[in-house]
């Protein structure tokens, strides 16, 4: 048998109901392996002593014939889920010391199904980052490096400490969150597969907010398989939650068997930028193949406002975030620093609480819906918005699903990209569409660049249809026959 | 459109954010690269289209207008940076507001 670190959700779930191994001994594999690859700074708080104490609970629901669906299975959280007792960063120095006395809606769901948390992952600041670089805790290294390059690369962001712990073998699978594309580009860099739900799927109450109108919760994990068994545990109405959707959750993992046959799959035009990479256009094309084969059939669309829609991303989420982080004021909890009246204790509160890509984009927030500017910015960005989700209706009257690449390059070194915010911003030009339009999206790994860097298809779905991107995932999972591991 | 030191001085207390002196030139050139690139969305032709204002058409649910949680003060005072407990009550501590 391979080494317990190495099973996927599925398997490991087989494992432990044929008694093959305890849920204490799983834990204990990934408690050591975590502890092997402490280099990695995949996680801000590991949580070893809990994680074997859920365990040994886990050994005696399964004993009793009580197991979950997820019983026993380890797994790490992004450190944006308020977890009870254990403290909550948002990678941020101004939540310094705060211990939340309530737990996520989407972690109670994963504890009340049995699973086993390891600890809280290392994230971009507020998750405001495609690299990782913004945690106040320091970058995440990604697990992969290029053949023959010592450098180290970012797993991207914001997820990017639960992509790199799933891929290093170091969680099984990992919660994650997603506003432009922070689930999908980081499973991208990392060659694993991660799956942002329809807007509403998930509830958000418990997550420190970041763009309320496009943040969602999703799984990451090493195959398109344990991503639907985790969805089924996340998703799920919550009074708690308006924004959640009071919709029954199928059967995810049923739908993967559906296979491909007689679906229409969506190339939009406008995804071919001027200067695409050739092996992300060819990996497209590959991809492209693979469904044909399966007997899907490919279609040309276009969503012609694709153009529009990191810029009006950039009015609508920094308007957003302006509004939620007003919280963070030296009063409640976190960090305080001192000031001579109460304007001025949160003036210096937030100067040294938040880092520069959060007061960055605080400020733009902030400046586009000051007084005679609302109507120009954050109106506008909103009408836009409108019309990159009509560009989403109209195509699906043509095809059922849409297949692009997931970023527009692979892993890049630490320390790259730094110097300019809007290249930065670029590594979303394929996943922020999806946030706008409230559509479910899911990137897999499907290939290797020239220098051994794992590449990511994305395939975007209906609202509310995530059975059919599991379903059309799995096809090009299996064609792809992704085997390749980092460190390898 | 310029967004110029002062602008950003201005943002920033708007913003309740510390921003050093020194620093504002810098940020001023930033947060105009930003804008400048954002700017290209006055090519889009919106007139006679709605804003988007539900993601997904979801419409809101109502609820009983009723009390489902509270008398917690503890654990909401529970993280913050200074309290004080007076008899029953826990209570946050700011610097006086009122002269």
């Amino acid at each position: 048998m391979s080494a317990l670190t190495d099973l996927t959700i599925a398997e490991a779930r087989a494992g432990l109901a044929a008694k093959r191994f305890s849920a204490r001994e799983l834990a204990a594999a990934h408690v050591e392996a975590m502890e092997r690859a402490k280099d990695l700074n995949a996680y801000i708080t590991p949580t070893p002593d809990k994680a074997l104490e859920m365990a040994a609970r886990s050994d005696a629901r399964l004993a009793a014939g009580q197991a979950g669906a997820l019983e026993g299975i380890p797994l790490a959280i992004k450190d944006l889920f308020c977890t009870e007792g254990t403290r909550t960063t948002a990678a941020s120095r101004i939540l310094d010391g705060f211990v939340p006395p309530y737990e996520s809606t989407v972690t109670s769901r994963l504890w009340d199904a049995g699973a086993v948390m390891l600890g809280k992952t290392n994230l971009d600041e507020f998750a405001m980052g495609s690299s990782n670089m913004t945690s106040a805790f320091g970058g995440v290294k990604n697990p992969w490096k290029r053949r023959g390059d010592a450098r180290d690369l970012v797993p991207g962001g914001s997820s990017g400490g639960s992509a790199a712990a799933v891929a290093a073998r170091i969680a099984m699978g990992a919660t994650a969150t997603d506003t432009g594309g922070s689930i999908r580009q980081p499973a991208a860099f990392c060659g694993v597969v991660g799956i942002k739900p329809t807007y509403g799927r998930c509830s958000r109450w418990g997550i420190v907010a970041f763009a309320s109108s496009l943040d969602q919760a999703g799984p990451i994990a090493r195959d398109v398989r344990d991503t639907a068994i985790m969805l089924g545990a996340m998703a799920g109405h919550d009074a708690k939650d308006s924004t959640s959707v009071p919709r029954a959750v199928p059967d995810y993992e049923a739908a993967l068997g559906r296979g491909v046959k007689g679906l229409r799959f969506g190339i939009p035009r406008e995804y071919m930028l001027d200067g695409m990479p050739a092996e992300i256009a060819r990996l497209w094309e590959q991809g492209i193949a693979w469904l044909r084969e399966a007997g899907a059939e490919p279609v040309e669309i276009s969503l012609p406002h694709t153009k529009y829609a990191l810029p009006a991303y950039y009015i609508v989420a920094p308007a957003e975030a302006s509004s939620n982080l007003a919280r963070y004021d030296g009063v409640r909890f976190g960090t305080r620093v001192a000031g001579n009246s109460i304007e001025e204790l949160y003036e210096n509160t937030r100067g040294a609480g938040f880092g520069a890509e959060v007061r960055r984009r605080i400020l733009i927030g902030t400046y586009v819906l000051s007084a005679g500017y609302y109507d120009a910015y954050y109106l506008k960005a909103q009408k836009v918005r409108a019309l990159i989700a009509r560009d989403f209706d109209e195509a699906y009257a043509k095809c059922d699903v849409v297949l692009t690449p997931t970023a527009p390059s692979a892993a890049f070194a630490m320390g790259e990209k730094m110097d300019d915010p809007v290249a930065m911003y670029l590594n979303d030009v394929f996943t922020v569409t999806v946030n706008l339009a409230g559509l479910p999206g899911i990137s897999l790994p499907a290939g290797l660049s020239s220098d051994g860097l794992p590449l990511g298809l994305q395939l975007i779905g209906r609202a509310f249809d995530e059975e059919t991107l599991f379903a059309a995932s799995h096809v090009l999972e299996r064609a792809a026959g992704f085997s390749a591991r980092p460190g390898a | 459109m310029s967004l110029d030191k002062a602008t950003v001085a201005r943002v920033a207390t708007l913003a309740r954010i510390k921003v050093p002196d020194a620093d504002l030139e810098r940020m001023a050139g930033e947060l105009q690269g930003i804008m400048s690139w954002i700017e290209q969305l006055s090519e889009v032709d919106t007139k006679d289209v709605a804003p988007m204002s539900s993601v997904v058409g979801h419409v809101l649910s109502q609820r009983a207008d009723v009390v489902a949680d509270g008398g917690r003060a503890d654990a909401v005072t529970s993280c913050a940076p200074e309290r004080v407990q007076l008899g029953d009550g826990a209570f946050f501590v700011v610097p006086k507001v009122i002269e």
